[in-house]
């Protein structure tokens, strides 16, 4: 019996030992280049392990799939992709950022990923002068903050809670709409914006925590509230199990929620319950982009999900910066604030408050277990 | 609050319905505690365990859409499966982080730094659960762990329908079902502590350790029963999770647990009765909560509930001790 002991102690220790492996590889020694700039890193930040892994490592794969192309073609003068786990956690994130910005020879950030942890690391990111061009965080307050180190490569909140509403009362000819939102600064934001556009439309509101798995106080004020449509402010994890309970309970109307639900981890989890899901988001189908399909499909062995796209045009924008020889912070921003060319998602352009000036937001439709393009919303 | 007037009956059946798992699982933290003094906080990973037992045993079985005699079937299953799987973590557990300190005569505090290392342990074993996938070359199983980080929903698929109307409000079958079940298992628990001779055995350790080895009472083989009776209760607590919620992950335990840990010191730690009517209690309130405020708050409303009773009533609702609890 004393053997049980002898192993469970180093299982113990090595479980212990594994679970604090979550950290970063990134940020690592310093030391002055040569003087051709080689050895160049780009940043990814963003949560690569907890409850909304699946979007960090979807733009983590666009990012990686761009420098591994740059590499292929430039390699005397690699560069280096460093990933910053975040978690998505905006109490981890200025720890992580202060880590990056010791780093001289990062060149770029492409994230935070979310909006709670940019809002959390923006601020140590612009006073270290780091350029930053996230690939996902939607909150439209983050460029409202004078940072001339932040950019976005894709529509905010502002234009996406619009189109949602729009959807819901052009397309779904929705009456009685209810709204949830999670608490996030994401999920809260969005849906403050789709409550406002939908007006007196707004049966009921409810806000729920992340984390949260019982939701009956929820569906209990959905059901009786006789809404026909329902729109959720939040991330896949949580919205699987809402829509999941509320089918469970008999609701009929139809699911609506943002881009941080467009993961097949919401399907995954929902099952059928997520059949007939509408789901928005700034992001082109992939569709739309054959040639960065075929070949994010050939590296990861699957489609390019959400924010892939985004996250290889965001790499890209960085790495044409390299290869024009710009290192300095302040070179990189008045590169990125003159940058205009064709990606994949869109002409890549920002406006000087680091925004996209090309955006387009599309409706997605959960069909036989499938994420599918519905229609561009305008 | 006109939602809370208007859909009492079913804020109060859908609340004593997930407040049944809080008091299942409940059990096993006020058990253990009544007869050895530790609060097990790995507790919550024995339930995580079984619930993952239950999703698996379905998938193995291919549960789908079920009705009638088939969904008996898979219950059957799934309940099972889940109390066997968390009943065997519960004994090793014990095995492992417990009993060779207990031994040694540690510190109580030791026991407890070893009851938070295992409940990491057992959370984060999970959570990796597809890395000997790699190592001993079984890819073609990957579809059945499901991503390792992330919800894995229970395969078995019910359709819901209304039983029998309570007042203004339909009973579905989830949730008779859920609470049949908690109900059943509680009884039998009760009866066997009550009535039977180990569960004589069980109440004089927690009552007095010393006068009943003294009277012949083999204490480890006690302390092993305990275990092993919390694991079945957290095993038919997850499987009834499952029905409610739909999903598990690797840290699905951590929230259950601090709640069925409050059910527990809400109804009196180391009181049997105390914990089940912790847990509805606690279930309940839950509900009421997010009705009047927002679910958000419920949280807040139930813990708030715990600190207002705990002022007028320090020893919990039902008061502490198993030995004293009933004769």
């Amino acid at each position: 019996m004393r053997s049980l002991f002898k192993i469970g102690v180093p299982v113990v220790a090595a479980a212990l030992a594994l679970s604090a492996c979550g950290g970063t590889k990134g940020g690592s020694s310093s030391t002055a280049g040569g003087s051709k700039a080689c050895d160049l890193k780009i940043g990814f930040f963003g949560a690569l392990t907890g409850d909304a892994a699946n979007l960090g490592i979807n733009i983590k794969n666009g990012a990686e799939l761009a420098v591994n192309q740059y590499n292929e073609k430039n390699a005397d003068c690699k560069v280096q992709l460093v990933t910053f786990d975040s978690q998505g956690d905006p109490s981890i994130a200025p720890g992580l950022a202060q880590k990056a910005v010791t780093d001289k020879k990062l060149v770029g950030i492409v994230g935070p990923a979310f909006s709670g942890e940019s809002k959390a690391a923006d601020p140590i990111f612009e006073q270290a002068g780091l350029n930053t061009i996230s690939a996902s965080a939607t909150n439209p307050a983050l460029s409202e903050n004078g940072w001339k180190t932040f950019h976005r490569i894709l529509g905010n909140d502002a234009t996406q809670g619009p189109a949602a509403a729009k959807y819901i009362k052009d397309v779904l000819k929705a009456q009685k709409t209810f709204v949830i939102d999670d608490s996030s600064e994401y999920g809260k934001g969005l849906a403050d914006i789709v409550r406002k556009d939908l007006g007196s439309q707004v049966a009921g509101n409810d806000s729920i925590q992340q984390k949260q798995t019982d939701f009956s106080g929820s569906v209990t004020k959905v059901t009786a509230s006789k809404a026909d449509s329902l729109f959720f402010g939040g991330y896949y994890a949580e919205a699987a199990l809402i829509v999941k309970q509320l089918r469970a309970a008999g609701w009929k109307g139809t699911f609506v929620a943002a881009d941080g639900v467009k993961d097949d981890g919401f399907i995954k989890a929902a099952g059928a319950a997520a059949e007939g899901a509408v789901v928005t988001c700034p992001c082109l189908p992939p569709d739309q982009a054959p040639e960065f399909a075929t070949a994010y499909k050939k590296a990861y062995n699957s489609d390019p999900a959400t924010y892939s796209a985004e996250a290889y045009d965001a790499a890209n924008v960085f790495l044409d910066a390299i290869k024009a020889g710009k290192t300095k912070s302040a070179d990189i921003t008045s590169f990125i604030g003159s940058y205009d060319k064709k990606g994949v998602t869109k002409q890549v352009q920002f406006n000087d408050k680091g925004e996209p000036a090309h955006v387009s937001v599309w409706a997605y439709k959960v069909q036989g277990g499938k994420i599918v393009p519905d229609q561009e919303i305008k | 609050m006109d939602l809370l007037i208007n859909h009492f009956w079913e804020l109060t059946i859908t609340g004593l319905a997930i407040g049944a798992v809080y008091a299942l699982v409940a059990l096993g933290y006020t058990m253990v505690y009544g007869v050895l003094r530790l609060i097990n906080f790995a507790h919550s990973e024995v339930f995580m365990w079984g619930s993952f037992a239950a999703v698996w045993a379905l998938m193995a079985v291919g549960a789908g859409k079920a009705s009638g005699l088939g969904l008996a079937g898979y219950l059957v299953i799934g309940f099972v499966a889940a109390m066997t799987v968390s009943a065997l973590i519960a004994m090793l557990l014990e095995r492992v982080a417990y009993r060779p300190l207990r031994k040694r005569n540690s510190p109580p505090l030791i026991a407890l730094i070893s009851a938070i290392g295992a409940s990491f342990a057992l959370s984060e074993l999970m959570g990796l659960r597809d890395k000997p996938l790699g190592w001993f070359n079984l890819e073609n199983l990957r579809d059945y762990l499901g991503r390792p980080r992330e919800n894995l929903p229970l395969p078995l698929q019910i359709q819901t329908k209304a039983v029998f109307p309570v007042f203004n409000y339909d009973v579905t079958n989830i949730d008779l079902i859920v609470l049949l079940s908690a109900i059943v298992m509680m009884v039998i628990l009760d009866q066997f502590i009550r009535r039977s001779r180990l569960g004589r055995g069980i109440r004089a350790v927690a009552m007095d350790p010393e006068a009943a080895a003294l009277m012949g009472i083999n204490r480890d083989r006690v302390i092993r029963l305990t275990f092993l009776i919390g694991g079945i209760m957290a095993g038919a607590a997850a499987m009834m999770y499952l029905l409610k919620i739909g999903v598990t992950r690797y840290n699905a335990g951590f929230i259950l647990g601090v709640k069925a840990f409050t059910a527990a010191v809400l109804g009196g730690i180391g009181n049997i009765r105390g914990a089940l009517l912790g847990g509805f209690v606690l279930g309940v309130a839950e509900n009421y909560g997010s009705a009047l405020f927002g679910s958000q708050w419920k949280d807040v409303v139930a813990f708030l509930l715990l600190v207002v009773i705990l002022l007028f009533r320090p020893t919990g609702l039902l008061g502490e001790s198993l030995g004293k609890a009933r004769a």
